[in-house]
């Protein structure tokens, strides 16, 4: 228990594990900036194809799922068990169950296995399945994983002295046991060796059509699930905790909880709309998606309106700033999703740009700048200082990143809306107008456009790992500091 | 909304909020995902769909191993612009042999669903050697890698366990694999029984670097065979109306 710290409150001595969520902090920041570098990579590789090197292990089908992975899964999954681990204590006024050893098996466990699969794809062993590339032996080393985290997080849930659940851990528990049933629901497979084929390989139970509305039923969710209800966890324990704010409603935040757990599950078959997959599952999933538009606005409304009556931190507070923004994108990203999902849009934008503009409005705005908020939180905290190294170098943060997310979404709406009408355009004589290869030249300036707001969100996070290496060493930055909101008031 | 004063209930009972989110998020896919193994119609009745020959599933792997899918689609939509670009509309029963799927959610390249016999062996060479040496403006990766020999000693074990998943390779598709797969890639050997077991499987070296069976050859194979397999000037349109 000496590594472990206890609650304020003088009678409640409850010691929580911070230790271990540090390690959880700084993996995060590790792998948020490989993560965004790997992707500016291979966004530079669209570009100028001399990028690949001639090297097969850096060539851009290998280092796709290691960009994917490593944001998603690295930076993603570190984050979200930091802040679910450092939360449920806190939350529940209880200390980590299983503690240190628990918490520190977890930790290596599954960066571990985030090393293993990044060199697996980088070797050749992908399973081919997006965002579910990892192969069998990688998938069971996960499976050991996630139940050990699920057992180590209701486990403090079962012993918290707080007899109310708090909202926050309803999402993460939500994510929990959904990307379990998913993971273990995607990846059912034969391995090769049992039949004396490759050790490493294996072939999906499922086949063609059902294989597809497996993966997305599987994909779809890894969104709505990992990306979103888990971070809308984060963001009904940091919004309010950062604002000085109660969360806006309770009652909301019931309704749009379980409104958008059930509705999430059967938006997969909007990524295979006018394909083989039958059309009464194609139109089941296009309602279901617009109908998410609605609890998902009521997570961004019980977010945003947390901020009433404390609207000035925006100007005096870029943590603050960071989680805002980040709903924001959230709102947006949740309403381009369902328009993107009506069939008749979908003609257009599948298979397009627009639909990695999409993501990464989502990815980038939402998850990542929530993550950011978060994490500038959590840092003191952790490392007991009074104040993070820098406050003016959030802001460099913050703005640099955002102009660079703007450079990447409005980059990929042209080039994908306009290579989506080339591929459909008509000359007068009644000829298909563009070849494909040049609709793939008309896409070079945006790609370059893409690529270099990709370097400004890269920048941002490694100002971000400068502000914590220097916080954690203890350093204040001498600068200028933002006026208290008072005195913004009083100055009118 | 005085129901919502009963949520007290399961917010303050760990196991019922598990157990409500369990049911909650597992009702979607039980819906959505189970009728398709076992409404008949998920899959039209059409002759000609059959499993890869032995080549044709080295170079699948090989496909699925350097991600193509993630900038080629195998998936061509019911459109004017996409049946006259790449071909008749995809067909649920043309991936029925496919684990996984290679169906793809992106473009950065074109659809390959009917690539096959669509350029010659030796365009697709030289293609995958160097993209930009027959499209300059292509931005696809270099592969010229795959000129090393295909390691096919396994190829028994990966047959079998494909049997195992569904696809109905016979005990003589079993036995005679390592045959057919040097056959397949051979200028002289005798390819009528490889025939029989795989029609319309695209015959001879491809990759004329070297003398042993290469990865090229067997990606070459793969990429010929896409799309072809069905004949569609006998399938009758209510075979496939969906």
């Amino acid at each position: 228990m000496t590594q472990a710290t206890t609650a304020h409150s003088a009678k409640d001595a409850t010691p929580y594990y911070d230790n271990v969520i540090q390690k959880f902090v700084l993996a995060a920041t590790f792998w948020g900036v490989v993560g965004f570098l790997v992707g500016d990579l291979i966004a530079w590789q669209l570009a100028f194809p001399v990028m690949n090197l001639n090297l097969e292990w850096i060539q851009f089908g290998r280092l796709r799922p290691v960009h994917t992975s490593a944001v998603i899964f690295a930076f993603g999954g570190n984050v979200l068990l930091a802040t679910s681990l450092f939360v449920v204590q806190r939350t529940g006024r209880a200390s980590l169950w299983g503690g240190t050893v628990l918490g520190n098996f977890i930790f290596w466990s599954y960066n571990l296995f985030i090393v293993a699969a990044a060199l697996s794809y980088v070797l050749g062993m992908s399973q081919g399945k997006e965002y579910a590339e990892p192969e069998w032996w990688l998938d069971l080393w996960l499976t050991v994983t996630w139940v050990a985290y699920l057992v180590a997080f209701v486990g403090t849930l079962y012993k918290r002295k707080e007899p109310h659940i708090y909202v926050a851990n309803w999402f993460f528990l939500a994510m929990i046991i959904t990307i379990a049933m998913l993971h273990l629901g995607n990846n059912l497979a034969v391995p090769t060796i049992i039949f004396g084929g490759p050790w490493w390989k294996s072939y999906q139970i499922y086949a063609g059509v059902q294989d597809a509305m497996t993966q997305w039923w599987y994909g779809h969710n890894a969104v709505g699930f990992f990306l979103t209800a888990g971070f809308l966890g984060i963001m009904y324990y940091f919004v309010p905790k950062r604002a000085e704010r109660p969360v806006y409603s309770y009652r909301l935040s019931i309704v749009h909880f379980w409104a958008l757990i059930f509705l999430y599950i059967w938006a997969g078959p909007h990524h295979l709309h006018y394909t083989a997959l039958p059309d009464w599952t194609q139109t089941l999933g296009m309602t279901f998606s617009v109908m998410l538009w609605m609890p998902s606005w009521g997570g961004m409304i019980n977010g945003l309106m947390t901020l009433s009556g404390a609207w000035e931190k925006l100007r005096t507070d870029p943590v603050i700033r960071f989680l805002v923004t980040s709903v924001a994108f959230y709102g947006m990203s949740t309403f381009e999703g369902p328009m993107m999902s009506i069939k008749a849009v979908n003609s257009l934008s599948h298979y397009t740009d627009w639909g990695i503009g999409h993501v990464h409005s989502g990815a980038l705005g939402w998850v990542a700048f929530v993550s950011f908020g978060a994490l500038y939180y959590l840092v003191p905290v952790l490392w007991k200082r009074k104040s993070l190294y820098s406050m003016r170098l959030v802001s460099y943060h913050f703005w640099i990143a955002t102009i660079g997310i703007v450079l990447y979404i409005t980059s990929m709406w042209i080039s994908g809306i306009m290579q989506g009408l080339m591929w459909r355009a008509y000359d007068n004589l009644g000829f298909l107008q563009y070849s494909f290869v040049e609709t793939v030249a008309a896409m070079h300036p945006y790609y370059i456009i893409r690529a270099t707001g990709g370097v400004l969100f890269v920048a941002g996070s490694l100002i971000m790992a400068y502000n914590f290496i220097r916080t954690i060493k203890g350093d204040v930055r001498d600068e200028l500091p933002y006026e208290a909101p008072a005195a913004a008031t009083a100055r009118g | 909304m005085s129901i919502l004063k009963h949520h007290a209930k399961i917010e303050t009972n760990v196991l019922l909020l598990m157990v409500g989110i369990l049911l909650t998020v597992i009702i979607g896919g039980l819906v959505e995902v189970l009728p398709l193994f076992t409404i008949q119609s998920t899959i039209e009745k059409v002759d000609g769909v059959r499993p890869y020959s032995p080549l044709e599933q080295e170079g699948r792997d090989i496909y699925v191993r350097e991600g193509c899918y993630l900038c080629h689609s195998q998936m061509i939509r019911p459109f004017r612009d996409e049946v006259e670009r790449y071909g008749h509309y995809s067909l649920a029963a043309e991936s029925m042999y496919d684990h996984p799927f290679q169906w793809g959610s992106k473009r950065t390249g074109p659809d390959l669903a009917r690539v096959g016999g669509k350029y010659t062996n030796d365009w697709h060479v030289r293609h995958l050697t160097n993209p930009r040496s027959v499209v300059p403006e292509s931005i696809m990766p270099n592969y010229a890698f795959l000129h090393r020999p295909l390691d096919y000693s396994d190829i028994v074990g990966k047959m079998k366990t494909l049997r195992v998943v569904g696809v109905p390779y016979t005990d003589d598709d079993i036995a005679n694999a390592q045959a057919d797969l040097v056959a397949q890639a051979s200028d002289t050997a005798n390819t009528d029984a490889l025939m029989q077991r795989y029609p319309k499987a695209s015959l001879g070296k491809k990759d004329k670097t070297s003398t042993s069976v290469t990865e090229m050859d067997a990606l070459v194979a793969y990429l010929q065979v896409l799309g072809t397999m069905v004949d569609f000037s006998t399938v009758k349109p209510e075979a496939i109306t969906r």
